[in-house]
């Protein structure tokens, strides 16, 4: 094709330091002007594609290249990352590291100054540009003092000013929350409609299909699996059969046993046509909703009229109370900078509250320093680069142990223990650098376990996690909670909320605006928009194929899609 | 705005209009007018001068505590030392002696030696402001910018802002990690022996070094798509050309540098300035 602006032609990769190729044989075009969505797990090479397109490959991460990639003309075998950057403008997965400018200006005029722009015509270019993104008030900020959605746009900002025709965006939506991450869609789809070739980079299809995409193209093994329009590969069952995540209305109707196929649509719920599965949702429904049971609860933590603030000045948490109980799994969810993670730094004892209350088990906690306090509360950070400090498994695990000095023979004993649980076992002896991220995850859950909190904390667990990797750790941590672990997840991944904990606590602006069933919160319109999260797209389908009680449809997919999950463990 | 400690505060001073690059012609010419005399006269008058300034250039007292503090304990053991190892120091150089009492042995306290170290106290003292204000007032970037702006090469400058600029990210690193690694039970405060508490350190720096190669890694990949490096120059954003101001207050600093010249040359014709005769 003439007009093929990106074109992989047998198109191999492997990096120097690896023994298998990362990605074999792609055959791939994109045409101008065409908005496409490279989709798979984690590990399945998408990224990798990412880098060829923008020159990273070969010029940063060395390799053995196959079969040849042009761009707009150019064979990247031989061109530099500045022969690229001219044409492909990258929008990297995490916004906060990009920032290098001090001001959202200086930021968005980098590339201008790498081209020795000079500075009047370079005021004018970045006001024009963000006066474009609706940034223009706050050119002065710092980057870092901006909320999550104006992140984004200061990062796209950035890329557009030099005016390429490519951009290219790698997981913009992980770290934002639910409501910016639609908002991040938007901006998207408008760059696409002023006729640049956007390709994203995504493994959440549901949320990247909020505004419409020209094709899919699924990857995985480092092969492409399929390169269609998303009705038709939402059509077939591919997505789930290679660890990616379906959009939920579609699993709700292939639990009722719809068939579902290319003329319904399926790839956005709103022009999805549901007429042909409603009877079978309604039946489905009906037969399969029941009461759900109340349990007797004992009450663990209380955090009791809790107030809050870094500076003395700005509230971070206004009047917070919230009691946990025992063996619950709970999450705590909310905009982005709500207090979520200050509220479990005030419960770890890591800052101290203005005013109020926490107490476990009856004892007030102020009276403990923050090791002593690991006994009743223990804390998983997000970065598990964080918490490792140890080269052997074994010794990051006994680390909390040894500093309190207990006798090695009962180190080791209960080391090996919370090992097993973790499933660790057969790595005993390996390094931690030959752990996966998600293995690496489960070494600092263990290293925080084997204190024997009463309550595990854990924040975004399983950030930047595709499909596989979360259900891995979620149901690893399903499995610590039936065992009788109490445990609170901060996050804002509206899936994570939904189908593993009963109940959430959503707060925003340093307040709890509800405490309630998960299902309920994401049923709430009003409470949704307030808190930046999601209404879930099991109500609006509901609503669609006019099922009298939504509320209960949803409760009832979450009930069945645990029992399906857990008969195929 | 909230003010962040140890690091740049956007405020609008007239000390943080001035350019980086002023700022620190004048930090030189002021030092070293303090490093050329021993005069207390002049000293003090350049103390004043540089706590008015932090006046003025809004710097808080909470901001800069911390520093005090490890300045002044390291003053006062530095006062001491220089007592114990040399306490007739100031004798030598005055020529005179004026006992005030003695304290044990041959350690005699004499006015002489205590002029001569709170001269030497003060000098200290006059710098320490001074640095501040360049620290806290300067915007990296427009420091990186006036500093290619004199012919250093441009990534040196922008490594050199990009430093200063990720202080304050790794120092929040820090104490996350601190923090982390105190809940499963290290134990950094002063009821662990030094010994532990250095071998602690490591399970803090070990993570430490790892989030901050992940950022560097990030950064420079950022930096690398955008084209940096691609010319032999470049521009910058932040670019203040020199104003009034500037010049102005380079032409103060350099006149009160050559007027301590001029009294220690001129007036005291030594190093010293001698009360005792």
């Amino acid at each position: 094709m003439s007009d093929a602006v990106i074109s992989f032609r047998n198109f191999g990769f492997q990096y120097y330091s690896q023994s298998e190729p990362t990605l074999f044989d792609i055959n791939l075009e994109i045409r101008r002007g065409e908005k496409v969505l490279i989709a798979g797990p984690s590990g399945c090479g998408k990224s990798t594609i990412g880098h060829c397109i923008n020159g990273l490959i070969p010029n940063r991460y060395r390799g053995t290249i196959t079969g040849e990639l042009i761009i707009d003309g150019i064979n990247t075998k031989n061109a530099s990352l500045f022969d690229l950057s001219h044409k492909v403008g990258t929008v990297l997965q995490d916004s906060d590291g990009q920032f290098i400018g001090l001001t959202v200006g200086e930021d968005i005029a980098f590339a201008l100054e790498n081209d020795n722009v000079p500075l009047a015509e370079m005021q004018k270019k970045v006001s024009a540009i963000a006066k474009l993104v609706n940034m223009e008030n706050h050119v002065s900020n710092n980057p870092h003092d901006l909320s999550g959605g104006q992140k984004q746009r200061c990062s796209m900002a950035g890329v557009m000013v030099d005016d390429v025709p490519i951009l290219l965006f790698d997981e913009p939506l992980a770290n934002l929350d639910p409501a910016t991450g639609r908002t991040a869609i938007e901006l998207i789809d408008a760059l696409a409609d002023e006729g640049k070739t956007v390709i994203i980079i995504e493994h959440r299809i549901e949320d990247v299909l909020h505004r419409h995409v020209d094709r899919i193209i699924l990857v995985d093994e480092g092969r492409i699996i399929a390169d269609c329009t998303p009705d038709h590969l939402l059509a077939e069952d591919l997505l789930t059969k290679h660890g990616i995540r379906e959009p939920l209305y579609l699993t709700a109707c292939r639990y009722a046993d719809c068939r579902i196929t290319e003329d319904m649509h399926p790839s956005s719920l709103s022009g999805f046509d549901v007429s042909s599965c409603r009877e079978r949702l309604i039946s489905w429904h009906e037969k399969n909703r029941h009461p759900a049971e109340e349990q007797e609860k004992k009450l663990l933590l209380n955090v009791d009229h809790v107030k809050f603030s870094y500076d003395g000045v700005v509230p971070v948490l206004q009047d917070i109370s919230l009691n946990v109980y025992e063996g619950e799994m709970l999450s705590i969810v909310g905009k982005n900078g709500g207090g979520k993670s200050t509220l479990a730094s005030v419960i770890t004892g890591f800052q101290q509250n203005d005013a109020g209350t926490v107490t476990c088990e009856g004892k007030d906690l102020s009276q403990f320093s923050v090791s002593e306090r690991a006994e009743y509360v223990g804390i998983v950070l997000q970065n598990p680069n964080q918490m490792i400090s140890k080269t052997l498994i074994f010794d990051e695990i006994a680390f909390g142990l040894r500093v309190r000095g207990i006798p090695e023979a009962e180190v080791e004993k209960r080391v090996l223990e919370v090992m097993k649980v973790c499933g660790l076992s057969e790595f005993r002896k390996w390094p931690i650098s030959a752990l996966s991220y998600g293995q690496k995850k489960r070494v600092t859950i263990a290293s925080i376990l084997v204190l024997n909190p009463k309550i595990l904390i854990l924040d975004e667990p399983t950030a930047g996690q595709d499909y596989r990797h979360y259900s891995e750790i979620m149901e690893f941590l399903q499995e610590l909670n039936k065992n009788g672990q109490t445990i609170i997840l901060i996050t804002h991944d509206m899936h994570l909320m939904l189908e593993y904990t009963k109940r959430a606590v959503v707060l925003c602006d340093g307040r709890i605006l509800a405490d309630e069933k998960a299902y309920e919160v994401l049923c709430d319109l009003p409470l949704t928009e307030k808190a930046n999260l999601k209404e879930t797209s099991l109500f609006e389908l509901a609503e669609k194929a006019g099922i009298r009680d939504p509320l209960s449809f949803v409760e009832t997919f979450i009930e069945y899609d645990r029992r399906y999950r857990s008969n195929e463990a | 705005m909230k003010l962040k400690l140890f690091s740049y505060n956007q405020l609008d001073t007239p000390i943080h209009r001035l350019s980086g690059f002023t700022k620190l012609v004048c930090f030189l010419f002021l030092t070293s007018a303090v490093m050329f005399t021993y005069d207390i006269r002049c000293i003090l008058a350049i103390t004043v001068m540089s706590y008015i300034c932090m006046n003025v250039a809004k710097i808080r007292f909470s901001q800069v505590r911390l520093m005090f503090i490890y300045v002044l304990i390291f003053l006062a053991t530095n006062f001491v030392l220089t007592f114990l190892f040399s306490p007739k120091y100031g004798v030598e150089i005055y020529g005179t002696e004026h006992d005030i009492f003695t304290i044990f042995g041959n350690y005699t306290l004499t006015q002489e030696q205590l002029f001569y170290q709170i001269t030497k106290f003060s000098k200290y003292l006059s710098v320490i402001p001074l640095g501040m204000i360049f620290f806290l007032t300067t915007n990296p970037s427009e420091f990186a910018s006036s500093l290619n702006g004199v012919g250093i090469n441009y990534k040196a400058c922008t490594s050199l802002s990009l430093t200063l600029r990720y202080f304050p990210d790794v120092s929040a690193d820090y104490n996350a990690i601190k923090l982390a690694q105190q809940a499963r039970g290290l134990d950094m405060s002063k009821k662990a022996s030094v010994m532990s508490r250095l071998k602690n350190i490591s399970a803090i720096l070990a993570p430490l070094i790892f989030t901050t190669m992940d950022r560097i890694e990030l950064i420079s990949n950022a930096m690398d798509l955008r084209g940096f490096g691609k010319q032999k120059t470049r521009t910058w954003y932040a670019r203040k050309p020199l104003t009034k101001a500037d010049w102005l207050s380079m032409g103060v600093c350099l006149i009160i540098l050559l007027a301590v010249m001029y009294v220690r040359f001129f007036v005291n014709r030594s190093f010293y300035y001698n009360p005792f005769i």
